[in-house]
Parts: structure tokens; C-alpha cells; sequence
């Protein structure tokens, strides 16, 4: 992926910066322009994540991608923030430890290093909380 | 709108095919379906082809063109239109031939899909297919196509109680239907400790579970139904033909071993055709991975919620049980060249319905597919009856 597709995004992979619908109340992340229940309706306000969580539901990647390849086996879950909204992210743990219901927080780490150019790409991660 | 028939399919072997190119397998099933429904290609009004991602398996584009040309089709100018949905791009070019018959606006259309997947290394094609996923938000994160639906899985397992063991079964099941399919895949039969002992693609899916990269092209030739008995004996009638849509992430869904898209999809097939799931004779579901053919048994209506591992494990999902799923051998033994895949199952519902499917067969009067792109976020289902 290009460098202006992850720097378009910075704010919001490094500090879960998202947004609300003050129409509807409804939280996202990643953020959207238009509420999809109220549409024109909403009005959508910037909102920064306490990054407070619980996994919902997780795997353990054994087989990925070249530019994730030397991180195998790690653990990748569904972890719902603690406004109510879901996101994917991987957690920070053994294999074995993580499980349904598991309380994290986010932190700052590095995604991946991109191809034979090494352009390291920073993002939010999880760890046990 | 006019009643709409199939009256030609094709198939080309699927598997590895290291011996023929993207276009000439599309070029093999279509004019296997040609020459079933015993007309000319100068009949054909119009084509669509579903394709996924030749942009990244074999670096072209344009695909729509690309096909008719080597198909001999640009010689009368026809329409000729790639469609994509993921890996319901098959499903959804069926979609749009049926309703551009159906509409009055063409008679005679193919509907066709391809894929070739191997000509690029295993890392390539994980990437590719991520991209059926919110490639942003999913894939960026490190979520591979099989880590998704194993999330699917364990959010499964542990509400509904089912074992690993049943989920092998469907596994199981399917190449044991694959064995009589003579462009299948992986013609050997596996058992529960096979699947058990196969490699961790992503916890808790092993190899096994998993559908494999394939090469292959389908494809379909639709006319009005008054017309039908010019070309065949034996036309199918497309009784209904239905797609949904729901959110691209799996993190954005209502529930996560619910495929919305499915059971709305599901829902409108069945109110176009005036049946209910008990009136189904067999069904040929997206089993890309083993968890996602017990969620669509349920989506559909054809079991409540969390009983599909149970209804596999007593064999009423195999031949000659209640409700035999994936006669085909499904995606997993039979392949799963993407953009084929839906067009793949509408010529075995054909096939069933007109008693043609050797050492499967099914007694069947009407059949159903349900065809998924990335984790629901499209689906389409077709219902076909004789
Ligand atoms: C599961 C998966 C990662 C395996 O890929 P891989 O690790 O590269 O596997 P290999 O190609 O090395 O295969 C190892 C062996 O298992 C066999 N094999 C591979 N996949 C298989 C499958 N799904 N079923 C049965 N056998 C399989 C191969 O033929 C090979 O046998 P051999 O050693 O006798 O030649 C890959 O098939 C995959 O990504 N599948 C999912 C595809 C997908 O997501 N599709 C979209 C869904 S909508
Ligand atoms: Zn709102």
C-alpha cells in the first residue's frame, strides 16, 4: 500500500481516533463520514477511544502473508471497545492465554515492516488489561 | 417479467492447471455450455463473466473483452461485462444474465465465471483474497481470509456448544461427494482424524477445513423459458434469483455466526419461487470454510440456529439424508476458483435435476445455491426446478 493510504489515517491507527453520531449516539472506529442509520440526519462529531476493550472473539494466524509472516503464529480477535463499538486488531499475548470475554487496552506498536522497502507502519495493538 | 430457463452448462476440470491460461479455461467451459444447450455462438445476445481478481492472480484487467474476443463473440460486437462480488462474483454475473433475460431486454445470454489462482506464489494469493475483507480495517490489522471466518468459528463454538469433531464432519462429508465428481478437485475421501491432524491454518481451522486455491471456469447459457425447448429437452427453470448485501467488516455485524446477507438473501428466493426451505430437495452452499457451511444451513432456514452441526453428524446433510448440502463436493473438494464458484454450483443443481449427476445422484425436483463474497457481506442465492 502507498505511504499517503497509511498517512491519510495516522491519527486514527495511532490514537483510535474515530467519531460519534450525536443524532443517534452511536459510536465508530474505524470513523465514518455519514451515520449509517441516520444518514443525512446524523451529525457526526470527532471522539478519541479509551482504547478499553474485551476480545469478543479471536484466532491464532498460523499462515499469512509475506509482510506478516515473521510474526506467526499471533493472536487476531474482535475486541469491543468499551463504547460499544468493534474492531479488529491483533493482541499481544500467548497463543494460549487469550480467550472470549478477556479484558485488554490498546497500545502503540508496529503493524508490519512493507515489503523489501521496510517502511515500518505503526498502529494500535492489544494487550491483556 | 418473463420466465427464464438454463439451458446450457459447462465446466472445465478445476484444480491446478498449470497447463492451460485464464482466457482458454474460460474459452473451455463456455464452449462446453454452447455446445450442451446445442446452439451456435452467434445466438448469444450478451455475456457476463465473474471474476474476483484477475487485476492481481494474472495482471488483467478488462476481462469482459478479453473473453469474448477468445471466445469468438466479438465477431457480432455482443455486450460482454465483468461482474465482481469476491467470491460471489459467479453468483452475482448469474444474477444479472437472469434479469436481463428476465426483463425482456436480451434472449439468449451466458453467464460465466473464472479464475486462475496458482500462477502466483501462496503468499500472493493470501493477500488477494484479503481483499474480499475490508482490506483497511481487517486485513491492515494482520486478519487473514481464513483468521475472519475462524473468528466466525469461535464465537460458534462456544455459544452453540459444537465440537471440532462436527465441524470435521462437513469436511469429511464433502469429499466424500467429491469422490463421484469427475471435475473435482480432490477426488479421495479423508476422515474426522485426517482433518484433526491437519495443519493450523488459523485456531481453530486446519487445512482441511479450509476450501484450496484452484483454477477453473463455469458457465451458464439462460433464455426465456418459452423459447427453452428449442435447444434442450431438459430446461431448468430459475424459479428465483435473489442477492443481499451487509456491512464489508465482520466486526461491524449484528452477530457474528449470523450472515445476515444470507438469511435475507434466503428469504426473497424463497418469496419469489412461493416455497419454503422443506420444499428444497438439495442445496449446493458456500463452504469456503467447514464453519460457514453450518452457518448457511441455518441462515437459510433449513435448521434453527446452532442444530447444523447435530444434523451433520446424523448424516442428513449427506446423500440420501433430509436435506443433501453440496452434492458437488462443495468448495472444499471440489475447488474453489473463485469467480467460478457460483456458476460451478448452478450447472450441478442443473446436472441433479436432470438426473445426469453419476454416482451422486440425488432424487430431486428442485434445488437451491447460495453463493457468498469475503465473510457475507454479498450473497446470493438462486432457486431451479424441473
Ligand atoms: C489452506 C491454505 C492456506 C493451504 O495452503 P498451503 O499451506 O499453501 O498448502 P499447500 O499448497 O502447501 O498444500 C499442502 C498439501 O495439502 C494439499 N491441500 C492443500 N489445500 C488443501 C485443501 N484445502 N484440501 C485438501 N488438500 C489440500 C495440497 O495438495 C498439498 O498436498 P501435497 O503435499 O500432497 O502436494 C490455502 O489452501 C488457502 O488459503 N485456502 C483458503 C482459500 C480461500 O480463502 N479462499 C477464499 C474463500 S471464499
Ligand atoms: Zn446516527
Amino acid at each position: 500500500m502507498s505511504v499517503p493510504r497509511y498517512w491519510r489515517k495516522q491519527q486514527n491507527r495511532y490514537n483510535l481516533k474515530g467519531n460519534y453520531c450525536e443524532t443517534c449516539g452511536r459510536y465508530f472506529f474505524p470513523p465514518r463520514v455519514l451515520c449509517p442509520d441516520c444518514r443525512r440526519d446524523g451529525k457526526i462529531v470527532d471522539y478519541e477511544f479509551s482504547g478499553n476493550g474485551t476480545v469478543r472473539t479471536f484466532s491464532i494466524i498460523r499462515t499469512a502473508s509475506d509482510d506478516y509472516d515473521l510474526q506467526t503464529p499471533y493472536a487476531i480477535a474482535i475486541i469491543e471497545l468499551e463504547e460499544g463499538t468493534c474492531m479488529t486488531a491483533q493482541v499481544i499475548c500467548e497463543p494460549d492465554e487469550i480467550s472470549i470475554g478477556m479484558p485488554v487496552k490498546r497500545v502503540f506498536r508496529k503493524i508490519f515492516s512493507e515489503g523489501d522497502s521496510g517502511v515500518i507502519v505503526y498502529g494500535t495493538k492489544f494487550v491483556p488489561a | 417479467m418473463r420466465e427464464v430457463a438454463v439451458v446450457g452448462v459447462g465446466l472445465t476440470k478445476f484444480g491446478e492447471r498449470w497447463d492451460t491460461s485464464f482466457r482458454n479455461l474460460f474459452v473451455e467451459a463456455g464452449a462446453k455450455a454452447v455446445e450442451d444447450a446445442g446452439m451456435s455462438g452467434d445466438q448469444i445476445d450478451e455475456m457476463f463473466v465473474g471474476n474476483m481478481s484477475g487485476g492481481r492472480f494474472v495482471l488483467q484487467e478488462h476481462i469482459g473483452a478479453l473473453i469474448a474476443d477468445h471466445a469468438g463473440l466479438t465477431k457480432n460486437h455482443i455486450p460482454a461485462t465483468r461482474v465482481e462480488a469476491a467470491c460471489a462474483s459467479g453468483g452475482l454475473a448469474f444474477r444479472q444474465a437472469y434479469t436481463t433475460v428476465a426483463s425482456g431486454m436480451q434472449d439468449i445470454v451466458i453467464a460465466g465465471g473464472v479464475e486462475k489462482m496458482t500462477d502466483v506464489g501462496g503468499s500472493e494469493t493470501t493477500d488477494a483474497l484479503a481483499g474480499a475483507a475490508d482490506r483497511e480495517w481487517e486485513g491492515l490489522a494482520g486478519a487473514t481470509f481464513p483468521g475472519l471466518y475462524a473468528m466466525i468459528a469461535t464465537d460458534y463454538m462456544n455459544r452453540y456448544g459444537l465440537t471440532r469433531e462436527q465441524l470435521a464432519m462437513v469436511s469429511v462429508k464433502n469429499h466424500r461427494n467429491g469422490v463421484h465428481n469427475p471435475i473435482a478437485q480432490y477426488r479421495k475421501e479423508i476422515t474426522v482424524e485426517d482433518v484433526m491432524r491437519s495443519t493450523l491454518v488459523a485456531d481453530p481451522l486446519r487445512l482441511l477445513d479450509c476450501s484450496p486455491v484452484t483454477d477453473g471456469a463455469a458457465a451458464v447459457i439462460l433464455c426465456p423459458m418459452e423459447m427453452a425447448r428449442k435447444f434442450t429437452d431438459t430446461p431448468v427453470k430459475v424459479l428465483a434469483s435473489s442477492q443481499a448485501s451487509d456491512t464489508i467488516s465482520l466486526h461491524d455485524r449484528r452477530d457474528f455466526s449470523t450472515l445476515d446477507a444470507s438469511v435475507a438473501a434466503g428469504r426473497r428466493a424463497f418469496k419469489q419461487a412461493s416455497l419454503t426451505p422443506k420444499d428444497i430437495d438439495l442445496v449446493e452452499v458456500h463452504d469456503c470454510f467447514t464453519i460457514a457451511e453450518l452457518c448457511a444451513i441455518e441462515d437459510l432456514g433449513f435448521c434453527v440456529k446452532g442444530e447444523a452441526g447435530k444434523l451433520t453428524e446424523d448424516g442428513q446433510t449427506a446423500i440420501g439424508g433430509s436435506i443433501p448440502v453440496n452434492t458437488s463436493g462443495g468448495l472444499k473438494s471440489c475447488g474453489h476458483p473463485v469467480g467460478a464458484t457460483g456458476i460451478k454450483q448452478v450447472c450441478e443443481i442443473v446436472s441433479q435435476l436432470r438426473g445426469e449427476a453419476v454416482g451422486r445422484q440425488v432424487d430431486a425436483e428442485i434445488g437451491m445455491t447460495h453463493n457468498v463474497g469475503g465473510t457475507g457481506a454479498t450473497v446470493v442465492c438462486n432457486i431451479l426446478g424441473v
